[in-house]
């Protein structure tokens, strides 16, 4: 069965001005696709440009440079009124923060609604009130909730208003930066296995962004590892636990603790300096696949060690 | 093995307009001289309450030491003067928190900051004083100490930061450190380097660590001895490989359960249901009755007494009663359970961490 791209990001730059004259490069020309009904894993560590991707993706930034596609069109460039409308609806986010992406002075079902009434997917009040219950069940909460104000929830109840309000205009296209960092063990497994679930039942496709590795790779079908802006590796997450390529990636697998006292009393950290590469001046680093579908940021030298290693 | 502080039968409640929540419902347990004792649980299960009672930390009103004691070199903490107490707190025991930033004061330099410390509690002059901050960044690990002591907070990293926030915390050569959740706001790769530091630091100086976190990882890595916390109570304690190799209670088995290993993947990740109690109205009998799926009858009548499981290991569940009936944990945990066996025996009939 073909796979087919759901989104495709080209070369995409994202740069912030950081004054007298100087730019950070948050995003520094990342090239990726994503499939229809996968899970795409976005790890690294902050300031890495991970966060920056996914809000650049959906365009809560202008992109500096590059491309992004969602089925064919970009979503970036001028657009009428109705063609942003229209991608904002396939495309839909999840935060962080429950506490801060709410807001405190909206009942629930007005926070859910919300999408509902602006993309005018109800046609009487009574049909968006049905809706508002329908996404509250799907979530795992109930229709008594629908006129509380988030403060009257926990952490976990508030992610899944929050998740509920992205289906609500029934997206294809969800990017959860961060879901679950900020609740606690218990109930971050609800929230994953409520996501799995919906992805599940409605075909979603998920960019899902994170510092947690064991998480990511619980949930990603595939994995690319971010550092510095740039994307260094990029592979199925089996493939990229099993036989991580590029230094960087060895190094953050390797810092993670596992809840496995005798694996943690042998675990060998590895440093990663990126003095280690030795690249000349204006060495080109690209992008290559290394075994089919494992992608690495190498220059050409590189590459072909990493042939004769790996493939 | 000689014990350095013991807590007994705590309570600490804060009194607010709703009520009284019980934040703490009666904690005990011992710490030992040179190891690190890992409190883990939820947020609201009053494992950082217990940590910042141990340094009275807590503002009277509206908390309050119900009942219990807190026995220190002889002394019962609960009972000590501001006074006495400040001759103990960041001399003789210190604490590091979680976010680097705010734990530093953004107007002073970092040198100051830890000679601050120093003077505070040790008869030295400022020179003396000045030298031993040097030796103490050198200590964690900080290049070019007498340059970085006139720099000021935010020209260092978060990572820089917990390890100045360390250096303070060690000014005295304090005997217990607490740190909780030092590692929380900080990076894998950082993580692994400031842990990396404070077990060195504990090898060093042969301090003892209570450390709090809610990362199983983390505690993997750094515990002797694991205390689980729930609901204000510890439900179960023991050594590191008791804890996560032959766990008795069900909601460590739900902790454990819920974190995806590195080899299931198809299979749904095992959660808890529901919510932790409200500890404004503890509920009557165990408080993770609601929540278990093995509770049984009497769960919501009585609570559970601490059943003994071997010398170092003891959980809170009538499951561990003679009466109760056998019952199958989840699958990981059962997984986890067939490798204690393996371990005890290569240790030699000792399960220690």
């Amino acid at each position: 069965m073909a796979r087919q791209k759901l989104l495709e990001v080209k070369n995409l730059k994202q740069y912030f001005p950081a004054g007298r004259g100087e730019v950070v490069k948050a995003v520094d020309g990342v090239t990726f696709d994503i499939y229809k009904g996968e899970t795409f894993g976005l790890v690294g560590e902050s300031g890495c440009g991970k966060s920056t991707t996914g809000r650049t993706i959906i365009r809560l930034y202008e992109a500096t440079e590059g491309e992004v596609l969602f089925n064919g069109v970009n979503v970036h460039g001028k657009k009428s009124k109705k063609e942003l409308k229209e991608l904002n609806r396939k495309m839909q986010m999840i935060f962080q923060d429950p506490y801060a992406s709410l807001n405190p002075r909206m009942t629930v079902a007005d926070i859910i609604a919300e999408g509902i009434d602006i993309h005018g997917l109800a046609k009487t009040k009574e049909e968006r009130m049905q809706r508002v219950y329908e996404l509250l069940e799907t979530v795992g909460l109930n229709r008594e909730h629908a006129n509380r104000y988030p403060h009257e929830f926990s952490g976990g109840q508030r992610q899944r208003i929050g998740i509920a309000r992205a289906l609500a205009v029934e997206p294809e296209f969800i990017i959860a930066d961060e879901p679950i960092s900020a609740l606690d063990v218990s109930i971050q497994a609800q929230v994953v296995n409520l996501l799995k679930r919906l992805q599940r039942e409605k075909g979603l496709t998920y960019l899902f962004i994170a510092h947690d590795l064991s998480m990511v790779k619980y949930i990603s079908d595939r994995i690319g590892v971010m550092y510095f802006g740039k994307m260094v590796e990029l592979a199925e997450s089996e493939e990229l636990y099993r036989n991580p390529i590029h230094p960087y990636t060895k190094a953050l697998l390797s810092a993670i603790p596992l809840p496995d006292p005798e694996t943690e009393r042998t675990r060998k950290r590895i440093v990663y300096d990126p003095a280690q590469h030795g690249y000349r001046d204006g060495e080109e680093l690209e992008f290559r696949e290394i075994t089919p579908g494992h992608f690495v940021l190498c220059s050409e030298e590189e590459y072909k060690r990493y042939r004769a290693m790996y493939a | 093995m000689e014990k350095i502080l013991q807590v007994n039968d705590l309570h600490i409640s804060f009194d607010i307009h709703a009520g009284e929540v019980q934040a703490v419902r009666g904690v005990t347990f011992d710490l030992y001289k040179g190891e690190t004792l890992a409190i883990v649980g939820e947020s609201g299960s009053g494992k950082s309450v217990t940590s910042k009672a141990l340094m009275r930390l807590l503002p009277t009103p509206p908390s309050r030491i119900k009942q219990g004691e807190i026995l220190f070199e002889g002394k019962d903490l609960t009972k000590l003067s501001e006074k006495e107490m400040q001759s103990i707190r960041g001399a003789k025991i210190s604490m590091i928190f979680q976010d680097p930033m705010t734990s530093l004061n953004p107007t002073m330099t970092i040198g100051k900051q830890i000679m601050e410390a120093i003077l505070k509690h040790q008869k030295l002059s400022k020179d003396e004083a000045r030298k031993r901050a040097i030796e103490l960044l050198q200590l964690v690990g900080i290049k070019n100490a007498e340059l970085r002591m006139k720099q000021y907070p935010h020209q260092f990293s978060g990572g820089m930061r917990q390890r100045v926030v360390i250096a303070i915390a060690l000014a005295c050569n304090p005997k217990i450190l607490i740190a909780d959740e030092p590692t929380t706001a900080l990076d894998v790769t950082i993580q692994a380097q400031i842990l990396e530091l404070m077990k060195d630091i504990q090898k060093k100086l042969g301090m003892s660590i209570i450390f709090i976190t809610h990362d199983l990882g983390v505690v993997a890595n750094m515990a002797d001895r694991v205390a689980v916390m729930y609901a204000g109570k510890i439900v179960e304690i023991g050594t590191v490989d008791e804890i996560f190799y032959n766990p008795k209670h069900p909601y460590t088995w739900g902790l454990l359960a819920s974190m995806p290993s590195l080899d299931h993947k198809d299979t749904e990740l095992y959660s808890i249901p529901g919510s932790p109690p409200d500890l404004l109205n503890p509920p009557k009998g165990d408080a993770f009755a609601p929540r278990n799926p093995y509770a049984l009858k009497i769960d919501y009548e009585l609570e559970p007494p601490m059943f003994q499981v071997s010398d170092t290991h003891y959980a809170a569940t009538w499951l561990l009663h003679e009466m109760a009936p056998k019952v199958e944990p989840p699958a990981v945990v059962r997984e986890r359970m067939e490798r204690f066996a393996d371990i005890v025996a290569r240790k030699g009939g000792k399960p220690r961490g």
